[in-house]
């Protein structure tokens, strides 16, 4: 009973928890009063809005998150450089653009958002579309020879970490 | 702008130089490249380490000068969270423009992609 109503008081904790950070980054103040609000906020907005995300996912280990997006903002900078490279001093001509299809192990939906996000975000490849069937995704690589090799590196790298988090 | 130590005035100009040049790249790229879907690639580097170090010169020169500002670490959240959106919805575009060609890989399901999906 008791678990039962701090999951309808609290339907979303990382949501709520995220709000009173982001709130007090608007305010830019780390007060009482500030903290308060953020929390009130926290709390009423997850309330209000859980009825239109049902299905939400169970993220059971949180750190594994920051630690993901730790890898995610490492692998920006290294392939922001690699992709700079490649546009300043390889030829139009000597670059292979290529589609690479990545089928998809995930299924819940918030997880291929992120996966198709941290693609788009890592340069050198945008994530285009999936398939109609959500168990594909279609990717585009700048410069990839071998679409298997970066297909491979995309599943082991982020998909099988993002997998763990969710699943 | 005075009491700022010299080391710290060097480090943000530094991170201004990175970030100057990574979106100076972003946009010589869009130039250069000859394809819609390889020109989508230059602007997605600009938004990401560019404006990521403007931001962190931004946010260690009002630390420094003891303004403390953490606005920037929701701005560069938010830039992140939208960007590969716009991205997404300029390829989806191009695959309107392609349809029909014979460029893009099949799904292994039958229904084919999402945008080109009828339902």
């Amino acid at each position: 009973m008791p678990l039962r109503l701090t999951r309808k008081l609290l339907p979303h904790p990382l949501l709520s928890t995220l709000l009173v950070i982001v709130w007090c980054l608007l305010i830019n103040d780390l007060s009482l009063g500030t903290v308060v609000f953020g929390a009130i906020l926290g709390l009423l907005i997850p309330i209000s809005t859980a009825a239109y995300w049902p299905d939400r996912p169970k993220i059971t280990r949180p750190w594994r998150l920051v630690s993901y997006m730790l890898l995610v903002i490492w692998d920006i900078m290294v392939a922001n450089v690699q992709v700079a490279m490649i546009v300043l001093f390889k030829r139009n001509d000597d670059m292979a653009p290529n589609w690479v299809l990545i089928p998809l192990d995930l299924r819940s939906p918030e997880a291929i958002t992120l996966l198709a996000g941290t693609i788009t975000l890592t340069p050198g490849t945008v994530s285009t579309d999936l398939s109609a069937d959500g168990r594909a995704l279609l990717v585009h690589a700048l410069d990839a020879a071998d679409p298997e090799a970066v297909r491979d590196d995309i599943k082991t790298r982020y998909e099988r970490r993002l997998k763990e988090i969710f699943e | 702008m005075t009491d700022i130590p010299f080391l710290i005035d060097i480090l943000v100009a530094t991170l201004l130089i990175i970030g100057a040049t990574f979106t100076l790249i972003g946009s010589y790229g869009l130039l250069k490249l000859d394809q819609p879907m390889k020109r989508l690639h230059a602007p997605t580097k600009a938004s990401t380490l560019g404006v990521g170090s403007l931001l962190l010169a931004s946010m260690i020169h009002a630390f420094a000068s003891g303004e403390s500002s953490l606005h920037e670490l929701l701005v560069m959240a938010f830039l992140f969270v939208t960007a590969p959106i716009s991205g997404n919805f300029i390829a989806k575009v191009h695959l309107h423009r392609q349809r029909g060609g014979k460029e893009l890989p099949a799904p292994p399901a039958e229904d084919g992609w999402a945008t080109y999906s009828e339902k």
